[in-house]
């Protein structure tokens, strides 16, 4: 099956055509790959780069039979582009759009190579002082999480995790052995849908990973103008 | 014949229109469907960009379904889709503009990224047939804009805008003073029909000999009107909402419709065109009327719901553009908050 997968819920702008056969053994290769860095032009970057991936992969892009977005968490407005790109795309397609946690994505790539001995724990950037993290065991099942904490409230429920890496933006704030990949690879994102895309059932909505509010308060008592 | 899907998300709704532009370039509405998060902003007394771009992200998709579905068309039916580059809140265009790029490249159709005040210009087309060289008034909650557009695919001429507050804030801020909902609006113009216009003189900002002839300023007088209440307030009268609301009302659209025939004439246009949300008020339509016809002037206005933000004007700006053979946008096209108005298109 041909799947075009979609991130940017990381200031990486991830776009990539991946070939998932079927049975076990390695089931994703990714036919085309591309990816920008910047975290301020999400929109720009994105659909140039899914043409891009297309002619590298050598299809045109209504040969896909699936998509695949990573839907965060990670910075709301980055991470709109790719959900509505996602949505717009396998609705003008008519594929199933499937949405998969953009932390999951990241574990699955670490652990396509082969298990890790232990348990992973996955960073990314939420801004403001704080990051977005879960936990996932050796063969990359989410153990906790996805969660937004400033790194010392992370710090403080790593021991009982039996951690052994990490990965992801801000993986190196928590001195583990660091893992790649910083950021969701379209395989990881495959890998992360695999279950569902197997399954053929048609997805549910594509419910974006905020795990934030957003700011924004109700007016008080109105200002009084000084006369 | 050419069929254009447009996209609009600047502000608070979630427009998508079609329109269908005939080899004569006579443009038809097709669809023209709308889905507003105003009121989860409603309790907030104005637009949080936050709020209203988780909203079109969810809204995005089922749009364009609907519209579609009213013009009885399939994706494969559309020949170009259009969407507002700016301005607007970024966050807002970002999602639109996303999704536009997702339609085209999917549908294989040239995109075209267009300017949104153009878009409330371009719109009257598709109920009052083609435009003559026009002076264009855009009255909104997020812009407040003299606009002369000798032609609708060409470059517009600005020769004014607000200073401060947009007409709607005005609207908006106002409305709050004297205890009616958001948006204002509606509430002061209901209001307003029950209230004497010269029962309080309000001043009329930036109308001196020495002033920008063509600008506008709205924050002296939300100020003045704040003065006012609180004085009433401060000595226990009551305030006379009706009176207050018909007093703001009329320092407003003096201003405004004295300023565009002003314009018209100088300009030699002799067709004047409302846009945009404050188009709607149904004082400003009676004296822009009045004045016009005095000038001996031709007055176009929109239906209210093409003025307001909706995805029909994008759509026909689009078809217009297409139709006189511009060179679509690149799927690289930024969203561009603080776009001017001198740019129609985006490449
Ligand atoms: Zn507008």
């Amino acid at each position: 099956m041909l799947v075009l997968a979609l991130d940017t819920a990381t200031p990486a702008v991830t776009a990539g055509v991946v070939r998932l056969t079927e049975g076990p053994g390695a089931r994703v290769a990714e036919l085309g790959v591309r990816v920008t860095h910047d975290a301020r032009k999400h929109g720009e970057l994105l659909m140039p780069g899914v043409q891009g991936a297309c002619a590298d992969a050598g299809i045109r892009l209504r040969e896909v039979e699936a998509i695949v977005v990573g839907t965060g968490p990670g910075p709301f407005t980055g991470l709109r582009v790719g959900m509505v790109t996602a949505a717009s795309l396998g609705d003008a397609l008519g594929v199933p759009v499937h949405g998969v946690c953009s932390l999951d994505a990241i574990a699955q790539a670490v652990v396509l190579p082969g298990k890790l001995t232990g348990n992973l724990l996955v960073a990314t950037d939420a801004r403001r002082r704080e990051v977005y993290w879960a936990a996932y065991e050796a063969e990359g099942a989410r153990l906790t999480g996805p969660t937004v904490e400033g790194p010392d409230a992370v710090a403080e429920r790593l021991d009982g995790l039996h951690l052994v890496a990490a990965a992801g933006t801000m993986a190196e704030r928590f001195g583990l052995p660091l893992r790649e990949p910083a950021s969701p690879t379209p395989a990881g994102l495959v890998a992360a849908a695999a279950p569902a895309l197997d399954s053929g059932r048609t997805p549910g909505p594509l419910e974006p990973l905020y795990l934030r509010r957003p700011d924004a308060v109700p007016p008080g008592e109105r200002k009084k103008v000084h006369t | 014949m050419t069929i254009v899907l447009g996209i609009e998300t600047s502000c608070d709704e979630t427009g998508v229109g079609i329109v269908r532009m005939s080899g004569s370039g006579v443009a038809e509405l097709l669809a023209n469907e709308i889905a507003s998060s105003v009121e989860e902003h409603a309790r907030f007394g104005g637009v949080v960009p936050e709020v209203a771009s988780r909203a079109h992200l969810q809204a995005m998709v089922p749009a364009v379904h609907r519209a579609l579905e009213t013009a009885g068309l399939k994706g494969s039916d559309v020949d170009a889709v259009a969407v507002t580059a700016g301005p607007g809140l970024a966050g807002a265009l970002l999602v639109g503009v996303a999704a536009a790029k997702a339609y085209a490249a999917a549908w294989d159709v040239p995109l075209y990224g267009v300017n949104h005040l153009a878009a409330h210009v371009a719109v009257d087309t598709v109920q009052h047939g083609p435009l003559p060289p026009a002076l264009a008034l855009l009255v909104s909650g997020g812009h407040s804009s003299l606009l002369a557009v000798p032609d609708l695919a060409g470059p517009v001429t600005p020769l004014g805008a607000t200073i401060d507050d947009a007409a709607g804030e005005a609207f908006d801020k106002v409305a709050r003073l004297l205890g009616l909902p958001f948006p204002g609006g509606p509430w002061i113009d209901k209001a307003a029909r029950e209230g004497d216009p010269a029962a309080i003189h309000f001043p009329r900002g930036l109308t001196g000999p020495r002033d920008a002839k063509y600008d506008f300023s709205f924050s002296g007088l939300k100020t003045a009107v704040a003065r006012h209440v609180e004085a009433l307030e401060r000595s226990g009268t009551p305030v006379p909402v009706a009176d207050v609301a018909a007093s703001f009302q009329e320092a407003v659209t003096d201003v405004l419709t004295m300023k565009t025939v002003k314009a018209a004439q100088e300009y030699g246009m002799d067709t004047v065109l409302l846009g945009g949300g404050v188009a709607a008020n149904s004082r400003l339509r009676a004296l822009a009327e009045e004045r016009c016809t005095a000038a001996g002037l031709r007055l176009r206005v929109p239906r209210p719901v093409l003025c307001t933000d909706n995805g029909a004007m994008v759509a026909a700006l689009g078809a217009h553009l297409a139709h006189t053979g511009a060179t679509p946008s690149d799927l690289a096209l930024p969203a561009d908050s603080s776009l001017q108005v001198t740019e129609v298109l985006v490449p």
